[in-house]
């Protein structure tokens, strides 16, 4: 399917549901509820003429001005040869979204990678710790208004002046 | 001292080995926890993060071109790839044209950097198992690469060729002729490849139906490049979301068959690697012949301010698809990149399979899956 | 060396307590002098490793330390000794200690029934192949022991692994010997090599169709035994870093090092003695070599010469082969090896049965398989050569540096751009 054509035909598949972006540069993508986040990946990803079988990408980015974190999965379909991006909006102190680990397995490592970085936890992940930092590593360094911890374990983290 | 034995549950009877993160076979510093029953293993557990270096936190406070030496540490085996893929990424949000002869110079400098990579990837898949001999062969040949490639740019390994909009540097006719040059020598080293190593009847034994990888599974676990293509999923970047020059070159793309035992195993993804090098030289040489004259580098600006938008670009590296995606908030720096790099999908499919292979295995695994640890943790 | 004894004994006229005493001394005399010898061997033999190492990898290895590198493992060696010798905390410390020394002696004490010539061997047992096999046991017992004692998980693997391994091992190895045992009629080194003669259809390894396949099996299993690729899992590097030595340092580590080395050394001259006729000189009959030192020397040269070229031989298998898995280890070892060497040793008991000794048909047989023995070896030339001829592979490794005909070429020359892009322009417009 080309973008345009898919883009009509999960308009049709969703219904309100969706909320498109008309973006000036870059990449089109659908933003979904949180709380349809999971549902909405099962059924496009289930779904025979989409079949977004492959999560290429997914990441979150955040937006302290919105007092949102915002999930992002970039999803393609081998067989079907076309992509979707995917979106939903989260609050930053709650920070919490239900897992894609049971519709992609590669979710499993990405959502780990969220949780260390930005500090969002999802429900039902099967191995949910940090990745990246040490384990008793405090902070999500992602998070725009990071600050480092000074030492850790007793070793400064920034070099002596 | 009997009773206690029979006491212990099955879970305290297994072993609990820590492989790495210094580890002859865990290229660069990975770490593994081995749940083993002798020499059989119940399950491998990786752990990353030891080569952490923030990449991503790091683009929050560069500007756009000053972020593209950074993405030479991405990966230190295919920094071509990951200069191209931010290059491309900032090409389309803000609609800069890249000249033609730095496109196929983009695809010379690329596959010379793939040939290069998989050169590493072949010598440490047989050294793993056994055989150090080709290991130091093939590393010989990526050592004339290096030459080529620094001839060209003046870097080695990390080599900030590829800029946002072309290239940096020209390549003039002679060194078009050593390239060709060496493309003659190094098309006998595959066949050579071919006599010595690849069917070793050992090499075939150790590999062949070990750790077998469904096309379901690659999918489902975001495999991809020729991890992806072993496992029988027909796919490269290259030829289906044709970027740059490609689409006007030809050439096959080799997929896992099953040769020695079941479509994707070990041997099927080490076979992969060695057939992706006679095409590289076959689209080296296509580039040799088609490049036109012309400029190097696009109309770009000192200061590069894409528009508002996101945008997510990927190209084929050595390690399959290796995609950035970059949120820019209309300033000078990048409000967010994220890599995704094939490594990290690799590694995490390896708790999955582990169930069942020896300890020997795993190192094939590993050596076969092609994890390198600077593109896991970034 | 009883006879050495006897003779100095007699010609002082010594008797009593001093006889004994100048026996104690020459014990001690011998033992230092063999114990000097394998040190020497399985020290040449690290650095032929290495030369060779470096040919098939097509870079130089060492050759700055004395002429062509010869006194490289020497130094390597007092390097070793100068190193700190590190017990591992949770080690257990006497069994780490200990473990070095029983693989030394297991291996050190086989060469005193080398023979290396026709008088030249320590002590000629008349059950010499039989204590061959017996004393070499006891590394399987040092490496288990230095695997456990390290308290190394990975060591611990290592260990085990070279206990199975050369355990099972020892089985087509000893069924092989017995297949010589055999024909030969005697235990002592001497009596099989005086049973062969100099010219190759005299060789034990062309006696007889199954002679030949038993040497294959021989040498198959004695590098397993010898822990070398492709069997060398327990201290396979890239599995178990290194094994079952892992957490040794300094001369213990050298220890293992060295009779690792001898080891090899010990498996060729053992294939020399059983098959290839030892230090039998063509054309000489042993009461000739008797009387003469030049034939002495010569057979000396010879004896060495022959294990020179099996040491060779496992050393290049070394640098050519991958590794097996444990699980085809022990399946090559008894599903295929062990079956074979019982074949073997069967077929060997019926053929001696049906021609017996000295007869025509006997010397036809020989003739016949050192034919084919020939012809194997024209084949295997001939297959290298054409696979050689075919790569075409340049191996001038500065060949970009070169102009057409193979000269240095500054046109041709790589020459880096970058920041001297600038100075390289004016310099062409100059031109």
């Amino acid at each position: 399917m080309t973008s345009e054509a898919l883009i009509d035909y999960v308009k049709g598949l969703l219904g309100d549901k969706t909320k498109w972006a008309d973006p000036e540069a870059g990449d089109n993508f659908l933003t979904v509820a949180s709380e349809d986040w999971k549902n909405i990946c099962q059924t496009l990803a289930t779904d025979k003429k989409c079949s977004l079988t492959y999560l290429r990408n997914f990441t979150g980015t955040d937006y302290p001005e919105d007092d949102e974190i915002e999930l992002t999965a970039h999803t393609f379909s081998y067989s079907e040869k076309h992509g979707l991006i995917i979106k939903t909006r989260i609050s930053r102190e709650a920070a919490v979204c239900d897992t894609l680990s049971k519709i992609w397995p590669a979710a499993i490592w990405y959502e780990r990678e969220i949780f260390d970085l930005l500090g969002v936890s999802f429900n039902n992940h099967p191995d949910l710790r940090r990745i990246l930092m040490p384990e008793d590593w405090v902070g999500h360094p992602l998070r725009k208004d990071y600050k480092q911890q000074e030492t850790y374990r007793g070793i400064p983290t920034t070099r002596p002046a | 001292m009997t009773t206690v034995i029979r006491e212990l549950g099955d879970e305290q009877r297994e072993l609990v080995l820590n492989m790495g993160p210094h580890h002859p076979s865990t290229h660069g510093v990975l770490r593994f926890v081995l749940h083993t029953d002798g020499e059989v293993m119940r399950k491998a557990v990786p752990e990353i993060g030891y080569l952490h270096r923030g990449l991503e936190k790091i683009a929050e406070s560069t500007t756009y071109p000053g972020y593209v030496p950074y993405t030479d540490r991405v990966n230190y085996l295919e920094a071509m790839f990951a200069n191209e893929a931010f290059s491309k990424a900032i090409e389309s949000l803000s609609d800069i044209e890249v000249p033609e002869r730095a496109q196929y110079l983009r695809a010379i400098a690329g596959e010379l950097n793939r040939i290069a990579s998989h050169n590493i990837t072949i010598g440490c898949i047989t050294m793993d198992l056994g055989a150090i001999t080709p290991f130091v062969h093939l590393l010989r040949e990526r050592e004339t690469i290096n030459d080529l490639i620094e001839a060209l740019c003046g870097q080695r390994v990390t080599h900030h060729y590829v800029r946002i909009g072309g290239v940096a540097y020209d390549a003039d006719d002679n060194w078009l002729k050593q390239v060709e040059k060496f493309l003659n020598h190094f098309e006998a080293i595959i066949e050579e490849l071919d006599n010595l190593i690849v069917y070793n009847e050992i090499l075939v034994k150790r590999m062949a139906d070990v750790a077998v990888i469904t096309a379901d599974d690659a999918v489902g676990f975001g495999l991809v490049g020729p991890n992806l293509r072993a496992s029988g999923v027909d796919w490269d970047l290259r030829r289906d979301m044709p970027y740059g020059i490609y689409p006007k070159l030809d050439f096959d793309v080799p997929i896992g068959a099953g040769e020695k035992g079941t479509v994707g195993d070990c041997f099927d993804r080490f076979v992969v690697r060695v057939r992706e090098l006679k095409q590289s030289c076959r689209i080296i040489r296509q580039c040799i012949n088609n490049i036109p004259d012309g400029d190097i580098i696009g109309n770009v600006s000192r200061k590069i301010k894409p528009p508002k938008g996101e945008v997510y670009s990927c190209v084929e590296g050595a390690r399959g698809e290796l995609g950035v995606y970059v949120v820019s908030d209309g300033t000078e720096k990048p409000y967010r990149v994220k890599w995704r790099s094939g490594s990290f999908s690799a590694m995490s499919i390896i708790e999955h399979i582990s169930e069942g292979l020896m300890i020997a295995d795993l190192v094939a695994v590993i050596a076969t899956l092609d994890v390198i640890a600077p593109e896991t943790d970034r | 060396m009883n006879a050495l004894a006897d003779f100095i004994i007699n010609s002082l006229g010594l008797s009593g307590l001093s006889a004994e005493l100048v026996m104690l001394l020459l014990v001690v005399a011998v033992a230092a002098a063999v114990f000097g010898i394998g040190m020497t061997i399985s020290g040449l033999l690290t650095l032929a490793e290495r030369r060779v190492a470096g040919r098939i990898q097509s870079r130089i290895g060492p050759n700055r330390v004395g002429p062509f590198g010869l006194l490289q493992w020497l130094v390597d060696g007092l390097k070793l000794i100068m190193k700190e010798d590190v017990v591992p905390h949770d080690a257990d410390p006497h069994m780490f200690r200990m473990a070095p020394y029983l693989v030394v002696v297991g291996v050190f004490a086989a060469f005193a029934s080398l023979p290396f010539g026709q008088l030249l061997i320590a002590s000629d047992l008349n059950v010499g192949i039989l204590y061959l096999l017996a004393i070499t046991s006891l590394v399987t017992v040092g490496v288990l022991m230095s695997g456990w004692a390290s308290n190394n998980k990975w060591s611990m693997i290592g260990g085990i692994r070279a206990a199975a391994q050369i355990v099972s091992y020892e089985i087509p190895t000893a069924l092989s010997v017995a297949s010589i045992i055999l024909i030969s009629g005697t235990l002592s080194m001497q009596g099989i090599i005086n049973e062969q003669g100099g010219w190759p259809w005299q060789w034990y390894i062309f006696y007889n169709p199954f002679t030949f396949a038993v040497f294959f099996l021989y040498f198959t299993a004695a590098l397993a035994e010898g822990n070398r690729i492709p069997f060398d899992l327990p201290e396979a590097e890239s599995e178990l870093v290194s094994g079952y030595n892992t957490e040794y340092s300094g001369m213990r580590f050298a220890g293992f090092f060295l009779a690792e080395f001898a080891n090899i050394y010990l498996m060729s001259a053992i294939a020399t003695t059983l098959f290839f006729g030892g230090w039998q000189i063509p054309g000489v009959t042993p009461e000739q070599q008797a009387g003469s030192l030049v034939l002495q020397i010569t057979g000396m040269v010879v004896f060495m010469s022959k294990s020179a070229v099996g040491c060779f031989v496992v050393i290049w298998i070394r640098w050519t082969l991958p590794r097996l898995r444990i699980d085809q280890l022990m399946s090559l070892c008894y599903k295929y090896l062990i079956p074979l060497s019982f074949v073997c040793l069967g077929g060997n008991a019926i053929y001696l049965l049906i021609f017996p000794k000295p007869s025509s048909a006997n010397t036809l047989v020989h003739m016949i398989t050192t034919l084919f023995g020939g012809v194997l070896i024209v084949i295997f030339v001939t297959r290298v050569m054409y696979h050689h001829r075919i790569s075409g592979v340049s191996l001038d490794l500065n060949f970009l540096a070169r102009g057409e005909k193979g000269k240095y070429n500054p046109e041709t020359q790589v020459r880096a751009y970058g920041s001297f892009r600038k100075k390289y322009e004016k310099k062409q417009g100059a031109k």
